[in-house]
């Protein structure tokens, strides 16, 4: 009846996760009945869940990667403990338990911290920067979320009900095949990120086609703010590589679930393929996670500098070639395969060459800040921030792209050093230059600065403390994910890299305290004008936050940087308004995540007949969903001059 | 007064026209993206093609009349398909109803086929986990006949949409999407007939 699921699959005797589980629970349970108790429920169910409104699915996917950083970083403050203590002796974790924590700490911080923190910020501010009412396809975005979240789900069920993946954070063969990896743990990564993945691909195909086919009059490409093109870009990737995910990971579950042979030791598999094709996806996802950083960096830079981006051409260009080149590279992920010196010389040399667009990027950033009066706020120190630790962070990459070097650093934890150099000080400082740049866009009030100042600067410290001695202990020799050692060298570098995790989690713990300090005082960070930072695009020139239909009359734009080019000209100050038809709000992304996750939990542990019921019940929600005869609400034109005349005129006023 | 409503009517038009233009064109992103996904499996099927752990290899095991009355079932139903689109964009419901209908006979047709040709490699003892080659072979193969089997539930549900709804702008949308992933499952047909099938039986 419950296929492979029985009482023994929660782990009663194990104290840290049942720990952590319940304090989960808790947690859940509480925010539930505090929601039930204060009759939210009707408000969350209309206006966020089934929401179809692009700025609302951008701030529930960024508040969906915000609760598991926290949960990820757990995970990291874990490993830097047990590393620090187990000099010498087993340390807290036993080795089981262990390898599910760094498997699942990668898993989550790269498909359901950054992935969705830039999916977020895509969604809320691109639509906005191109004066566009809504995305190309609202309710598609809106299954894309939940999907997303589903598989988040299903990540944190592992925790209660079974185990997760020892594997990593990519399951190679032919460690994660059935014989090997018994247990359900390698399922609940694969379906968590099947389902997930879908949920990215639609949002990929959806961001796409908004940034290429819906603008406002005027709005030509080399128009265009810089993010918008680094949406185009990531996008495109996400549609160009996700795919070829979908189709490894699926190959491995035949593998192990009917007992195929792509990746296994016996009957002719080749486990060497499974490395060439995840990789295939894997290098163009860093530069999905890392495209749209580029793009919150340069709204930030030339906002805070008040001058247009240097380079603008030069800029998308570098911008596309990254595109391209980032699916030629694939195979300096495994250099020591053996592939040969020419083999390995082309990859090492096409390695190096993504690293001269990435170049023209950060000297276009410095030359922007150059004669620029530059405002030293909080978005503009995550960028500075990151000019000089992602410079380094590339640096060891180029290092790294040496093949010879890489035989002698692979797998060490040299490399584990470079990439969290690069996704942190290049991927997360963006996420959060980006959510204090368009925060008070998103709910109309500003961040505190103090607050959002100190966590930078615990970040920034915390981060080089914790991570530069892994740089050392590389090249010491150490290979990444051991449980424990017994080499005196390496114990006070590991101390202090723990130390360095205590700093970040004061950050994080300051972040926290910056939300709730800012809702308390919102009040008096109110941004009224709509246009807090004196900001160059369109979005600034919605109220904050911005109606549902976001302008009430499009603008007509005719250059770049828009809306300082309508504040050098003045506004049109008596719009002639027109009915706007929008998507009406649907519960079928929330409900078909619903039977997504049944669909996900039953064939991780073999439960056949509700893997049929929840399947059926996807489909049916899909006809219904195309039997609706309405799908669109008319807002009339006097309800959209009345809401947009109340915001022009406080915002007149303000300005004044 | 009347000037006003032409207006709104050809302000609606123009609604129309671009939402007809974007769906379809987020349409084919996503056949792209699956023409990618199709390219995976390809690889990993080039790659384990001669892995046959001393099994049978492709010349042993593919009987091409069967392949080639597949064939043709797919190409004609993609020629029935453009009638239904015709069809459906003259708003006539017989020709739409009788170029769906045959659609979905010729699509069902190839599923026999194949799913015939499966359970006879199965019998045999040469299933997908017999070798590499096999696993690929099941997996490229199969994962069309999956789109098929998905393109012939969109199908029947586009005849029901139709009959309940009529010929209206978001259903005609949606038959335009359905075209193209017909079609566009007979052009990975041809890819895999040739790639498969017809180099597979080279000797």
């Amino acid at each position: 009846m419950l296929g492979k699921l029985t009482w023994s699959a929660i782990p009663l005797d194990q104290p840290i996760p049942m720990a952590a589980s319940c304090v989960v629970a808790l947690v859940l349970i509480g925010v539930l009945a505090l929601v039930t108790l204060k009759g939210w429920l009707p408000y969350l169910w209309q206006e966020w869940i089934t929401s179809v409104d692009h700025k609302r699915i951008g701030v529930m996917y960024i508040v969906l990667a915000m609760v598991m950083l926290l949960r990820g970083f757990t995970d990291a403050i874990m490993m830097r403990t047990q590393q620090a203590l187990a000099y010498k002796s087993p340390g807290f974790l036993p080795p089981e338990h262990y390898d599910q924590i760094f498997s699942a700490h990668g898993t989550l911080m790269i498909f359901f911290v950054a992935m969705p923190f830039v999916i977020g910020l895509m969604n809320f501010v691109m639509p906005l920067q191109l004066g566009a009412r809504d995305v190309a396809f609202p309710t598609l975005n809106s299954v894309s979320f939940w999907l997303t979240a589903t598989g988040a789900l299903l990540v944190n069920i592992s925790l209660v009900v079974g185990e997760f993946a020892r594997t990593g954070w990519l399951p190679y063969p032919p460690l994660s095949e059935i014989t090997y990896s018994p247990g359900v743990g390698v399922d609940y990564y694969l379906w968590a990120l099947q389902i997930s993945g879908i949920g990215t691909l639609l949002s990929g195909i959806n961001l796409v086609t908004t940034v290429l086919k819906i603008h406002t009059p005027g709005m030509t490409y080399m128009r265009m703010p810089m993010f918008c093109w680094t949406t185009l870009a990531s996008n495109l990737l996400i549609v160009a590589a996700f795919p070829i995910l979908t189709a490894t990971l699926a190959m491995l579950l035949l593998d192990r679930y009917l007992g195929f042979h792509f990746f296994t030791n016996a009957a002719g598999g080749n486990m060497m393929m499974f490395m060439n094709l995840i990789w295939a996806w894997g290098h163009p996802e860093v530069y999905i996670l890392i495209l749209p950083a580029f793009g919150v960096f340069s709204e930030v830079v030339s906002t805070f500098s008040g001058k247009p981006l240097f380079g603008y051409r030069s800029m998308v260009m570098a911008t596309m070639a990254i595109c391209i080149l980032a699916f030629m590279v694939w195979l300096h992920h495994f250099f020591t395969m053996g592939a040969g010196a020419d083999v390995n010389a082309v990859f090492g040399i096409a390695t190096m060459i993504i690293a001269v667009p990435t170049g023209v990027k950060v000297f276009n950033w410095i030359f922007t800040m150059s004669g620029g009066r530059v405002r030293f706020a909080t978005p503009m120190l995550w960028s500075m921030g990151f000019m000089v630790t992602f410079v380094i962070g590339g640096m060891t990459g180029v290092l790294l792209a040496v093949p010879p070097v890489d035989f002698v650093l692979h797998n060490s934890l040299f490399l584990v050093a470079h990439f969290h150099n690069v996704i942190i000080g290049g991927v997360l400082f963006g996420a959060f230059a980006g959510y204090t740049f368009w925060f008070p866009k998103a709910f109309g009030f500003r961040l505190h600065e103090g607050l959002g100042k100190a966590a930078f600067w615990c970040w920034l410290i915390g981060f080089y403390m914790a991570f530069m001695p892994l740089y050392v202990l590389g090249f010491m020799g150490m290979t990444r994910r051991m449980q424990h050692y017994d080499v005196p060298a390496w114990h006070p570098w590991l101390l202090l890299a723990g130390a360095g995790a205590l700093v970040i989690a004061a950050g994080i713990a300051l972040q926290i305290t910056q939300l709730v300090v800012s809702i308390r005082r919102r009040a008096e960070l109110r941004d009224e004008a709509g246009d807090p930072w004196d900001g160059r695009s369109l979005e600034w020139s919605t109220p904050s936050p911005p109606p549902a239909f976001n302008f009430g009359v499009l603008p007509r734009v005719e250059g770049r940087d828009a809306f300082w080019a309508m504040k050098q000209h003045g506004f049109d100050q008596d719009p002639a308004y027109d009915d706007i038809e929008m998507p009406r709000n649907s519960p079928t992304g929330f409900v078909c995540a619903f039977f997504a996750t049944f669909a996900g939990f039953a064939l991780i542990w073999h439960i056949w007949w509700m893997v049929a019921a929840a399947l059926l019940g996807a489909f049916v929600t899909f006809v219904v969903f195309a039997w609706r005869d309405r799908t669109e609400d008319i807002i009339a034109a006097d309800e959209v001059a009345r809401i947009d005349s109340a915001g022009r005129s406080t915002r007149l006023q303000a300005a004044a | 007064m009347s000037g006003a409503a032409t207006h709104l009517s050809a302000h609606a038009a123009r609604d129309e026209t671009s939402k007809r233009i974007i769906a379809g064109y987020g349409f084919w992103i996503f056949l792209l993206s699956d023409i990618i996904m199709f390219s995976a499996f390809f690889a990993s099927y080039a790659v384990l093609s001669g892995a046959t752990a001393g099994g049978p290899a492709g010349r042993d095991l593919f009987d091409l009349g069967n392949v080639a009355i597949e064939t043709g079932c797919l190409l004609l139903s993609s020629f029935s398909c453009g009638i239904a689109s015709v069809g459906a964009r003259m708003r006539n419901a017989l020709v739409f109803y009788a170029g769906m209908g045959v659609t979905f006979l010729l699509g069902a047709a190839f599923l026999v086929l194949e799913v015939h040709e499966f359970a006879g490699l199965v019998a045999r003892g040469d299933g997908p986990s017999r070798s590499a080659f096999l696993s690929s072979f099941f997996t490229l193969v199969g994962c069309h006949g999956i789109h098929v089997t998905l393109g012939l539930l969109w199908l029947l549900t586009m005849m029901a949409q139709v009959f309940a709804k009529g010929f209206r702008s978001d259903i005609q949308r949606r038959i335009l999407c359905f075209s193209l992933f017909w079609h566009t499952l007979d052009i990975v047909w041809v890819a895999l007939f040739s790639v498969v099938y017809l180099i597979g039986v080279a000797p």
